[in-house]
């Protein structure tokens, strides 16, 4: 039985040029869920990601994982708002996180096949990845994410600039990935996809956490003035 | 212009009868060249790469000290290897002046900055793209190396090229280190040179015209077994 995966965030600060771009920021994540991380542009959502995922350096105070730093970051995936697609074939964009772990040949070819089918690419297999589409590039990303088996997978912005029909694929395989038991922790600013994706809800401004708690509570009965207006959809600073 | 003329029929001649000179000369040239460019890629290309990747207080200076490295006077070069090389130099006991491996290790030294120089340049671009991607994947120094000079590897055939380019025109170093010997040392440029100064213009630019075609021939052939243009767009 593997221990469950928290974080703990005490007194964390990001600054930049001299800047504060986030915290100071104190919270615990639970080892369950699917977060949604709302606020305004230049909230700080990316940058949260970033620190709890380990690839942007705090200023101050610290991030702890009830795992060991290596265990925690092979543990986790990250999407990015922009996909980044390695100059290869859609199969090798899958194959490559299962080569980095080692698997043998004759089980990432499956695995490869599998999630291919599972995002509609099965036809693409040998096509340049970064050719395709913008909308199968993202599934790519989050298929290429998926195909590790995180226990924690970061989603900033998954569904930026893509039409209805992508957002939907998107959403399910988020569905399925929460329904395998993979934490989510996604940063959005589609409303309407936080509503129909979150279990929880964090809201920043100004990179300091204003709004804490289960998503119903947030859009039923948000507890500031800012998140009120943010969810009225007025301009929030 | 009837020097030219000369020139071309003379290399057609040299060509079209195998001139058994012509071959070894050319075979030479080709193992010379071909060796220094496989050694100074080895090199060149992993050093490059790491150097757009990794982090270090004094970066600046040595991409600047690489870049000038580029202008290495292939003379200079060429003298100082020989003063190595030398029975009075400290690796005078391998006793390899004026033979083709004092030519290849003179040539190693002339590309591998501008092999070195010219993939930084292109690692960089392509470590900016894919940084975010790497680090989150939680890659090693050598995973993150391996994975650009495979996925850059059709750039850095150009970083190749211009190294094997340069090694193949290279006269001043490799006739130092080599001395031009007939059937030992000789090379398609040292020959050239050696014809120019006994005044045969015509030999001298059939020679020519076989090396630049060598050099094209080695090109092309490298960029149809790269794919280059059918993938480039990648």
């Amino acid at each position: 039985m593997t221990p469950p995966m928290t974080a703990s965030l005490k007194d964390v600060v990001v600054r930049r040029r001299g800047k504060t771009v986030l915290g100071p920021v104190n919270l615990d994540l639970a080892a369950d869920g699917f977060t949604v991380v709302l606020g305004p542009n230049g909230a700080g959502k990316t940058t949260f990601l970033k620190v709890l995922h380990g690839v942007e350096r705090v200023s101050g105070g610290s991030v702890t994982w009830s795992l060991s730093d290596a265990e925690a970051r092979q543990a986790q995936a990250y999407v990015f708002q922009s996909p980044i697609m390695l100059r290869r074939s859609v199969r090798q964009n899958l194959a490559y996180p299962l080569l980095l772990l080692g698997y043998e040949k004759a089980q990432i070819a499956q695995q490869v096949a599998e999630w291919a089918q599972s995002i509609g690419l099965s036809d693409a297999l040998d096509f340049p990845a970064p050719r395709l589409s913008g909308g199968e590039k993202q599934k790519l990303a989050l298929a290429r994410a998926l195909i590790r088996k995180p226990r924690v997978l970061f989603l900033d912005e998954p569904c930026a600039n893509l039409d209805g029909r992508s957002m939907r694929d998107i959403e399910t395989l988020l569905a399925a990935a929460r329904q395998a038991g993979t934490r989510i922790i996604m940063t959005t600013h589609d409303l309407g996809q936080a509503r129909r994706l979150a279990g929880d809800v964090l809201f920043l401004i100004k990179g300091m956490v204003h709004e804490q708690g289960p998503a119903a509570t947030f859009f039923a009965q948000p507890s500031t003035a800012e998140a009120a207006s943010f969810l009225k959809g007025d301009i929030v600073e | 212009m009837n020097e030219i003329w000369a020139g071309i029929q003379s290399a057609f001649r040299l060509i079209i009868a195998l001139d058994a000179d012509l071959v070894e000369i050319t075979l030479r040239t080709l193992q010379v060249s071909l060796s220094a460019l496989v050694i100074a890629s080895a090199i060149a290309l992993p050093f490059g790469t790491w150097l757009a990747i990794r982090r270090f207080r004094y970066r600046r200076a040595a991409i600047a000290t690489l870049n000038a490295l580029m202008g290495l006077p292939p003379v200079v070069v060429g003298l100082i290897v020989y003063l190595l090389l030398s029975r009075s130099g400290p690796f005078g006991v391998l006793g390899l002046l004026f033979t083709p491996t004092a030519m290849i290790i003179a040539q190693v030294i002339i590309i591998t900055p501008l092999i070195a120089s010219i993939t930084h340049q292109a690692m960089r671009e392509l470590w900016a793209e894919y940084h975010d991607l790497l680090i989150s994947l939680n890659t090693s120094q050598g995973q993150r190396v391996f994975t650009l000079i495979w996925d850059g590897r059709r750039t850095l055939m150009t970083a190749a090229l211009a190294g094997f380019g340069r090694a193949i025109g290279e006269v001043g170093a490799i006739m130092i280190v080599g001395g031009n010997i007939d059937h030992a040392t000789r090379v398609l440029t040292t020959a050239i040179a050696l014809e120019t100064g006994k005044g045969d213009f015509a030999l001298a630019l059939g020679l020519g015209f076989v090396l630049i075609a060598l050099a094209l021939v080695v090109n092309l052939a490298i960029h149809a077994l790269s794919r280059t243009e059918r993938e480039g767009t990648w």
